[in-house]
């Protein structure tokens, strides 16, 4: 078994697409005879590697509906959620007002956790395919996926919002209704985008099908979001050997400098 | 070209770091400035956290002081026993004002402390170098080239501790090149600077020294005290990014050869009306900020 029910494509073909959704679903077929539906999904890629010229990039997510009842006919339709979440950090949001005449932070707020990248896509407007009570649960939209328990300030909501707001102008936090293509109520696709301002760590990528606002299965799957190469090391010196780290900075500073003045008093001689 | 920075994970444009670079590179070699005052705002503007912008300028300065001390070196115009006496203040003002930035860090007042160093301090020098290059611009159309004269230097001849530099000609004291050293260091440290815009002018009018000796000096010193800021930004708060460094220091010594060139077709005077004018435009910019309701009034970190 791959993966815990999940595989991995790295070249997506229309072909192995398909070859791929098939194997799963023979995969998943006898254990989830219970339930009525279920998903099976894939990842274009469960790893993202932070290179040098990392500049961002794409995550393709697809799956199947896996049914063991025939559709309800007439019932609501049914509804596709996928999250994709990045590691989660505390922030410190700072609000500045004017004082003595110029603008200065003069309140802050910690919340406690809010991921550092949240993609919201639906194939429909969000407060339509799913109810209150069910986000709550699932923790699903992005409000709900910041957690911010201290209460000392009165307009805590502003500070959340203000994350929220900065994180959605830097392409952090994402909301996409109607993103999702659902075909035939059973084959969905989607592409998430993820920026080239990303923070490496455990990515989870979470996908909901729901009808009548109920969620009626869930399917989680993970991608590790690493620096690599000369990113990694230059990175892990820093933070584990910061004396040597910082040796080295000015020692490539001083040789660049010599070189440089040693190379056009050549240049201007010759 | 899209490069990632380890330190300050974001994405930037490597021609627009090569770009900066470039652009102070070409100021300094024309006005014999290190153009730390310049990189660290045009760095913020490039989407580069302030924290890592301060820091790693630091390191970019220790290459251009390096290039440019050489030349010094070869023209013996560096008053090494002043340089040291400068640097053991400036270690200990370097010291003092990494403490300070990483205290303010942690209240979130750090963003505030290194404006208002920028306005206060550009501000002063940038008006005070304006008015004594026009002045001097006036003096030599009326009397055909005479310089303007040397100030007294009264108070500082009264204090203790003297000692003999040589190559500046100065018997003074050793406490007003500490002091001065000193300010210079925890400016250094807090405004990602190597603090020469202030150093020259302290040391021509407050010490009197001889201006011939004056920016070697200035840049011996700065070499330490920018390479002691980088070592303790590095320890203390691991802000210091190679990979950007490394660009604006390409940049930087391909801008400097350039600049040296055209500043040597361009009148002393009148180089140091335009240098004046940068200086003024910067601080002005960053006032402006201060003063004006910004878009977003909330601030992550």
């Amino acid at each position: 078994m791959i993966g815990g029910g999940g595989m991995m494509v790295r070249h997506i073909t229309p072909a192995g697409l398909l070859r791929g959704l098939l194997v799963l679903c023979a995969l998943i077929w006898a254990e989830t005879a219970a339930r009525a539906e279920s998903v099976v999904a894939g990842l274009s890629q469960n790893e993202v590697s932070i290179t040098a010229n990392f500049n961002g990039s794409s995550i393709l997510i697809f799956g199947a509906v896996e049914r063991y009842a025939p559709l309800p006919v007439g019932g609501d339709p049914l509804e596709v959620i996928i999250t994709v979440e990045g590691p989660d950090h505390p922030v410190t949001v700072r609000r500045m007002d004017r004082q003595y005449g110029i603008w200065m932070n003069t309140e802050e707020v910690q919340i406690d956790a809010a991921p550092t990248f949240y993609a919201v896509t639906t194939t429909a407007p969000f407060t339509d395919i799913v109810s209150d009570t069910e986000d709550l649960r699932h923790r699903i939209s992005i409000p709900r996926a910041i957690r911010a328990v201290d209460t000392a300030t009165a307009n805590q909501r502003d500070f959340t919002q203000a994350v929220i707001r900065i994180r959605t102008h830097e392409g952090l936090y994402q909301l996409l209704e109607g993103a999702v293509t659902l075909r035939n109520q059973t084959l969905f696709d989607t592409s998430i985008r993820l920026p080239s301002n990303l923070v490496e760590g455990d990515y989870t990528a979470r996908i909901f099908l729901t009808r009548s606002r109920e969620v009626v299965a869930s399917y989680e799957s993970h991608i590790a979001v690493r620096k690599v190469g000369l990113e990694r090391m230059l990175y892990n010196l820093a933070y584990e050997q910061p004396v040597i780290y910082g040796l080295l900075s000015i020692v490539i500073a001083v040789i660049a400098g010599w070189m440089a003045s040693a190379v056009f008093r050549y240049i201007r001689a010759g | 070209m899209q490069i990632y920075l380890p330190i300050a994970e974001v994405s930037v444009n490597a021609f627009l770091l090569f770009g900066i670079g470039g652009l102070v590179g070409i100021l300094s070699g024309m006005f014999g400035v290190g153009g730390g005052f310049l990189i660290t705002p045009l760095l913020f503007f490039a989407g580069i956290p302030p924290v890592v912008a301060v820091a790693t300028s630091a390191n970019q300065i220790v290459a251009s002081s390096i290039s440019g001390v050489i030349a010094h070196f070869q023209r013996k115009t560096v008053d090494l026993k002043m340089g040291i006496v400068l640097l053991i203040g400036g270690l200990v003002g370097a010291a003092l004002g990494v403490q300070v930035f990483a205290a303010l860090e942690r209240i979130g007042q750090v963003d505030l402390l290194v404006r208002l160093c920028y306005v206060v301090f550009l501000g002063i020098i940038g008006a005070m170098m304006l008015i004594e290059s026009i002045r001097a611009i006036r003096a030599s159309k009326r009397s055909g080239g005479a310089p303007a004269p040397r100030r007294q230097r009264g108070w500082v001849h009264a204090l203790p501790f003297k000692m003999r530099f040589r190559s500046s000609g100065l018997y003074i004291s050793a406490i007003p090149p500490l002091l001065v050293g000193l300010a210079v260091g925890i400016l250094s440290a807090v405004m990602g600077v190597g603090g020469g815009f202030i150093m020259v002018p302290a040391m021509i009018y407050l010490l009197g020294m001889p201006t011939k000796v004056v920016v070697g000096t200035s840049l011996f010193q700065i070499i330490f005290v920018t390479a002691f800021t980088t070592l303790m930004h590095a320890i203390t708060s691991q802000s210091v990014d190679m990979v950007l460094a490394l660009m604006l220091i390409l940049g930087g010594v391909i801008g400097a050869q350039f600049g040296a060139r055209i500043g040597v077709k361009l009148k002393a005077e009148y180089l140091r009306v335009l240098l004046a004018s940068l200086v003024l435009m910067v601080s002005g910019k960053i006032a402006l900020e201060l003063v004006l309701r910004p878009a977003e009034l909330f601030g992550l970190s």
